[in-house]
């Protein structure tokens, strides 16, 4: 059973034992429009909570996105180079951006749950 | 953020909320950036059937003179077009030039057709610059042009393929125009002033109507099966597409309507004439003394290369983008800047720096979807 976290920066993070799937939001979705390109990091480099971790661009805009957690990029969603659309239709399901291989999992705790996000996004 | 409260509105900003619109601050007013259908959406149904625009945001005004050549002598000391030379009934794009032969602004002018009209000319200009230009045109016209500012007056854009069709049904006389012509006529029963022209690179047309006309005439456009509501965001795309100058990003005080390739706006007898801001630096540059030029740049794979990224050849700074996206007909990313002289011809390898990396990139012609005016 995976656990489902999410940052108030509107990404989401699945946690399966040591590897973290992690996304944006359908919010984050939304509020961005058709997503045009995404840029992956490259596998095997290393992230930090809240730093840069991809960037998603839209028609009209880029936006970086924030790795929700310390760890070492083990996979990236190759789906999203041929159609980034991904992103829009599926934001939580199949446009997944990266999996990440969780260096600290007590960083985990602070993350909200999924009504805590849902607050967070109807403030 | 910027305070709502703070924005001005159109006539049509109730119904831009009733349709579902993402309101933004754009120009000190609050304008639909897009509707429920998307700006991909948006734009494609603008290039494929009819799209309907909100841009009484940007400003109008007459002016007034005793005869035509008074006061298309009068605005001729401002910007470099030729309105000397302009038809009853017509329209021409030019620009307010500064002293050192930076642009100002970027304008429709029209010379309106009909009796009583003579000695008047019809202006058009970008929200963020109109109080500036209608400052610079109360201070600059002779004691016998004056100006009047149509703050009563709201401006829509219907363009695409299927605007000749709308319009025939709306405005029979209207449809019977060629592009950057105009004239004043009914559409839906209510009285407008008509160009074929827009902001797209597709065929249609500008209408501007009273305030208390435009709710009426905007419900009259939505009622026909062509037309959709397209808001700020598709407008960017597409005149992005169309190779066509969005103020203050790709062309600016400092940059000349030379540079910027406007040259075919700039008239014949004006180059050689000169009497307007900025004439020596036009004319040198028209002679050949040129430093930079507006290009078009196609970045190769679909990574888009967004304005103020740096435009490199062989590792040395060439230059920089003023406006970069996603085209959706192109299905890629588009972008154009300004790239040392010596580089701009068209095929020129270039790479584009994006986030550290070299993106590769070929300067290539404008537009980028071809022009469809009706001609």
């Amino acid at each position: 059973m995976s656990t489902l976290k999410f940052t108030e920066d509107h990404e989401w993070i699945s946690v399966d034992g040591d590897v973290a799937t992690v996304g944006i939001t359908n919010h984050a979705q939304e509020q961005l429009g058709d997503v045009v390109f995404v840029d992956l990091p490259d596998v095997g480099s290393s992230v930090q909570k809240g730093g840069d971790a991809a960037v998603v661009e839209s028609v009209k805009a880029a936006s970086d996105v924030y790795a929700p957690i310390d760890g070492e990029i083990v996979e990236v969603n190759g789906a999203l180079v041929d159609d980034p659309s991904l992103v829009n239709s599926d934001a939580q399901g199949g446009g997944w951006f990266m999996k990440v291989k969780i260096a600290d999992a007590g960083q985990l705790d602070g993350l909200m749950d999924e009504a805590a996000y849902q607050a967070h996004i109807a403030e | 953020m910027s305070d709502d409260a703070t924005l001005k509105q159109t006539p049509l900003h109730s119904r831009h909320v009733a349709l579902g619109a993402k309101m933004v601050p754009f120009a000190g007013y609050h304008m639909p950036v897009q509707y429920p259908a998307g700006i991909m959406a948006e734009h494609k149904h603008t290039r494929t059937a009819a799209g309907l625009f909100d841009v009484s945001h940007m400003g109008q005004c007459f002016l007034h003179g005793p005869d035509h050549a008074t006061t298309a002598g009068a605005l001729e000391t401002l910007t470099p077009g030729d309105f000397l030379a302009l038809e009853p009934g017509h329209q021409t794009y030019t620009q307010f030039t500064n002293d050192a032969g930076g642009i100002l602004d970027d304008l429709m002018v029209t010379r309106p057709a009909g009796e009583g009209a003579d000695g008047s000319l019809f202006l058009v200009v970008n929200a963020a610059c109109k109080d500036a230009d209608f400052a610079r045109l109360e201070a600059g016209m002779p004691d016998d042009v004056s100006v009047e500012i149509l703050n009563g007056k709201a401006l829509l854009a219907l363009q695409g393929p299927g605007a000749h069709d709308v319009m025939s049904r709306l405005g029979p006389e209207a449809a019977e125009m060629n592009f950057m012509q105009a004239m004043s006529c009914t559409v839906a029963g209510l009285a407008c002033h008509v160009s074929r022209s827009g902001y797209t690179g597709e065929d249609g047309f500008e209408i501007s109507v009273s305030n208390d006309d435009a709710g009426a005439l905007m419900d009259a456009l939505l009622e026909q099966p062509e037309v959709e509501p397209i808001g700020l965001g598709a407008r960017d795309s597409l005149r992005l597409e169309a190779g066509l100058c969005l103020y203050g990003h790709d062309i600016d005080e400092t940059t000349s309507p030379i540079e910027a390739g406007l040259i075919w706006s700039v008239g014949k007898r004006r180059r050689t004439e000169g009497g307007f801001p900025g004439a020596d630096r036009v004319q040198r540059e028209i002679a050949g003394q040129r430093t930079r030029a507006r290009v078009g740049l196609q970045p190769e794979g679909r990574a888009p290369a967004r304005e103020g990224t740096v435009i490199e050849k062989d590792g040395a700074e060439i230059g920089v983008i003023t406006s970069g996206g996603f085209g959706p007909t192109v299905g890629g990313p588009v972008a154009m800047g300004y790239v040392a002289f010596e580089h701009r011809a068209s095929g020129t390898q270039v790479d584009l720096i994006v986030r550290g990396k070299a993106l590769p990139a070929t300067i290539t012609k404008m537009p980028f979807a071809p022009h469809r005016y009706r001609r």
